[in-house]
């Protein structure tokens, strides 16, 4: 992109450099994950070989780990491993970290690709009918519900649920694998429960902003003046003042959507479901320090994936960004 | 008769209940008559406007009366049935274009709403037709303007687009709610004409809400006088013009014949405000070139010129907000420090400044006390009894009593009582140069005149030195001792006001005050033949 192109669209300077930021930002990161294990107490070697190994095996196995090279050697030794896509061994048992990823990668992914189809719609739909009927009892009960169901611990409202739709009910199982099966109807009955407690937990955040934002903009003189075109109430929430509250709503849905990838360890444990936030936990649990580092990379990584995504999509709704003078 | 409202009430929500803001209010359209409503802000012009399109704004409702539009009383449908008639049969302009239309949206897209929604016209057909009026309002590039987003358009063209929009069903009716205030004399002449032109060829009937007598006077068939939610007077405009029968209609009349008696310069060795070469503006772009001018010791220097002239550009180098690329900016002889932060207290303090806009340069939620105790112990260090005695004096000079206004909040103050605060605290420095960036623009012409006798009389009192940044020739002419002319950031004259106003010295001195609309109702037709609009 040549200078001058860069003067006449300013959108694609700033996503260069939002872009730019991003990549530091994971930089940054990688360097903080790095040390936050490297400065865990006790030894890697001797926890994995336990109290009965002998010192010229811990420090064989020490040697064979690249614990003996200093730090800033080892650090550009990981980070080179995964910019190739070698993410190393996992010290738990042996395996390739990329190949014991992959597959719960994948299945949180379907959850979060799951609980966010759900989720996202009916947000915003919840929240543009509340804007529309501000004040009334539409409004106030959307309000009311969405609040109670993110006031209550993310277990209970899966506990609940498990009661009644699988123990009472048996219309869902209560432990979700959706691994087993290739079916796609399958996988979606089998995940059914953890998705809904997730759309429960995020849908009230994601509403209650789309009707800020919305609401905000109803006041703006061009909202008027819609309505003395003689546009209808709802063509004027959702073609006139929506999209030009598109920003803080996309802003929010990244924020949800990042933590319904990222955030999902307790969904995932009460549903026993194999996704990356137990993967974590036990890692962290077996000190299988390259799993750890690994799927913080990630997390961190998604995160920030979403949120310039988020940056990016606010700036394109913005004309002036688009269609500059 | 087209437009029938008879004993109008509408009421606001206040804290205690609902007041009445118009009370039993009259007015009649024929087919093809244009009505003018003029009146000081607050008289209930607008609300009636919008009556006629069966609508209450916000914290508004209709408490009685009758909105017969071509038969039917808009005011017993329902919401639905009186869709139909907006934009349809009823159009309305807003005062500003830039506001009031959607940013998100292409100019051409929004011409076709009203269209597409009250199946008047198809795509295509009203494509053509939006290409077709903005070639009749002289818009550059008729075939492609459609295509703009609202911030690519300067805002005389969006407000003749806006124009263009009203037009687009064809409506009988339309309501031109000050579609001129905010532009610039030089802006105005021209969207005037397309407005004239308009209402002309499609013989539309039309309110024209405005509280500019020499504009009404040019657009307006009969005039109808408002005042506090009441009709003051209503009479064909000629008559109206010659033979006002009413008080209030005459002290309308009066207010453009204010005129500060003249008046001996203070001598003084150097000039309180020197500008030498200045040239300065924002990233790659000059927006002023090589300024130069002085404002002498207890003179009032008027900087006018249109929108985009530099005049406001000039007073933020003034002020070191904007430091300057070549030249400098001199105090008493002394050359400023090009940035703010540069300056010291006693730099700061002498250079103050008053804003256009009352309501947002004063922070809502202090009192009037706060607001005017910060510069007083900022600058000068006084506090307890000493500001307190300062506080009272300050007040007495704006001629506001200080135990009725010191503990209000600027919320439950009148325009023109927050715009007096404002000189206030401008005043509490105890400052040697006042910038006046346009302060009566926002203000009703009563209202204004009173700004500007303080101002005239303050400055006889403390020998301050103004700049007074406009582009309304009628305050230079009441106020100014030294006029600059600005356009596109050059000085294009400058001198004592009757060299460079009486004759017009200049070129573009002469565009401008030609601009200036008159209040002989035949002005504008003359202008238009001219060939100036």
């Amino acid at each position: 992109m040549s200078a001058a192109e860069a003067r006449r669209r300013p959108i694609l300077r700033m996503i260069a450099g939002r872009l730019g930021i991003g990549v530091f930002t994971l930089f940054v990161i990688s360097v903080l994950i790095f040390l936050a294990v490297s400065l865990l107490p006790g030894d890697i070697a001797q926890q994995v070989l336990g109290q009965s190994a002998t010192p010229e095996t811990v420090a064989a196995f020490r040697r064979e780990l690249g614990l003996d090279q200093p730090l800033a050697w080892r650090y550009l030794d990981w980070v080179g491993g995964v910019l190739s896509g070698d993410f190393g061994r996992s010290l738990a048992n042996g395996r390739p970290v990329a190949d014991l990823l992959a597959a719960r990668l994948g299945n949180t992914m379907f959850l979060a690709a799951y609980a966010a189809v759900i989720a996202v719609p009916l947000a915003v739909g919840l929240g543009l009918l509340a804007a529309l009927w501000r004040g009334s009892w539409f409004d106030r009960i959307a309000n009311v519900a969405t609040l109670s169901a993110i006031s209550f611990p993310e277990f209970f409202i899966a506990y609940i649920l498990m009661f009644w739709l699988s123990v009472r009910m048996g219309w869902f199982p209560s432990i979700a694998d959706p691994g087993a099966s290739p079916r796609l109807a399958e996988m979606l009955g089998r995940a059914f429960l953890p998705a809904i407690t997730l759309v429960l937990v995020v849908t009230a955040h994601m509403m209650r902003m789309t009707r800020a934002a919305v609401v905000n903009v109803l006041g703006a003189p061009y909202v008027t003046m819609a309505r003395l075109k003689g546009v209808s109430r709802w063509r004027v929430v959702t073609r006139h003042a929506l999209p030009n509250a598109l920003a803080p709503i996309v802003n929010v849905v990244a924020l949800n959507v990042a933590w319904l990838i990222t955030g999902v360890v307790i969904v995932e444990v009460v549903f026993v479901y194999p996704g990356l936030g137990q993967l974590m936990v036990d890692s962290v649990t077996n000190r299988d320090i390259p799993v750890v580092q690994a799927c913080a990379l990630i997390f961190a990584a998604v995160y920030i994936l979403l949120n310039l995504l988020a940056d990016v999509l606010a700036i394109a709704t913005n004309p002036r960004l688009l269609h500059p003078r | 008769m087209l437009l029938n409202i008879e004993k109008l009430k509408i009421e606001a929500r206040g804290e205690e209940g609902w007041t009445p803001i118009l009370h039993g209010v009259d007015l009649q359209v024929a087919k093809g008559e244009v009505v003018g409503l003029i009146g000081e802000s607050g008289a209930g012009k607008s609300t009636l406007g919008l009556a006629a399109l069966g609508f209450a704004q916000g914290g508004l409702r209709f408490a009685g009366g009758r909105v017969i539009f071509d038969g039917t009383d808009l005011l017993q449908l329902p919401e639905r049935q009186r869709r139909a008639f907006r934009g349809r049969r009823v159009a309305y302009v807003a005062q500003s274009a830039a506001a009031s239309f959607n940013p998100a949206w292409r100019l051409l897209d929004q011409f076709c709403e009203g269209p597409a929604i009250h199946h008047t016209a198809g795509r295509a057909e009203s494509e053509a037709f939006a290409r077709q009026l903005y070639a009749a309002m002289h818009l550059p590039d008729p075939e492609n303007f459609g295509l703009r987003f609202p911030h690519q358009v300067s805002g005389g063209q969006l407000q003749r687009a806006m124009v263009a929009m009203a037009m687009a069903c064809k409506p009988d009716l339309i309501v031109f709610d000050e579609p001129t205030t905010a532009l610039d004399v030089t802006t105005q002449i021209g969207v005037l004409a397309a407005i004239r032109q308009a209402v002309e060829t499609t013989g539309t009937a039309a309110i024209y809400i405005t509280h500019d007598l020499a504009v009404v006077a040019q657009m307006a068939d009969r005039i109808k006088v408002m005042r506090h939610g009441r009709e003051v007077e209503d009479a064909p405009t000629r008559r109206m013009i010659e033979a006002p029968a009413q008080d209030y209609t005459r002290s309308l009349w009066a207010v453009r014949e204010f005129r500060r008696p003249p008046r001996a310069l203070p001598q003084a060795s150097a000039p309180t405000i020197s500008i030498r070469g200045v040239t300065a503006g924002y990233s790659a772009l000059d927006v002023l070139s090589e300024v130069s001018f002085d404002i002498p010791r207890g003179a009032t220097v008027a900087v006018v010129g249109e929108s985009g002239s530099g005049k406001s550009t000039t007073a933020r180098a003034i002020t070191g907000l904007l430091p300057p690329r070549a030249g400098h900016v001199a105090l008493n002889g002394t050359p400023l420090p090009p940035r703010l932060a540069q300056r010291t207290l006693e730099q700061k303090r002498a250079v103050q400044m008053i804003y256009q806009m009352a309501d947002t340069a004063l922070n809502p939620r202090q009192t009037i006390r706060q607001i005017l105790s910060r510069p007083l112990q900022f600058y000068l260090g006084l506090t307890g009894r000493a500001r307190e005695t300062r506080l009272n004096e300050l007040m007495e000079q704006i001629e506001l009593e200080p135990a009725r206004f010191l503990d209000r909040l600027p919320g439950e103050l009148s325009g023109g009582q927050k715009q007096r605060i404002g000189i206030a605290r401008a005043l509490a420095a105890d400052p040697e140069f006042i910038i006046c960036d346009e302060v009566t623009s926002a203000l009703d012409q009563l209202v204004a005149e009173g700004i500007l006798r303080l101002l005239s009389k303050v400055q006889d009192e403390t020998g301050v030195s103004y700049m007074f940044i406009t582009h309304d020739i009628a305050t230079v002419r009441a106020i100014a001792d030294e006029v600059v002319v600005m356009k596109g950031g050059r000085v294009m004259d400058k001198g004592l006001r009757s060299e460079v106003l009486d004759p017009p010295r200049h070129a573009y001195t002469r565009e401008l005050l030609a601009s200036v609309p008159q209040m002989d109702p035949d002005w504008l037709t003359r202008r238009i033949a001219e060939g100036a609009a």
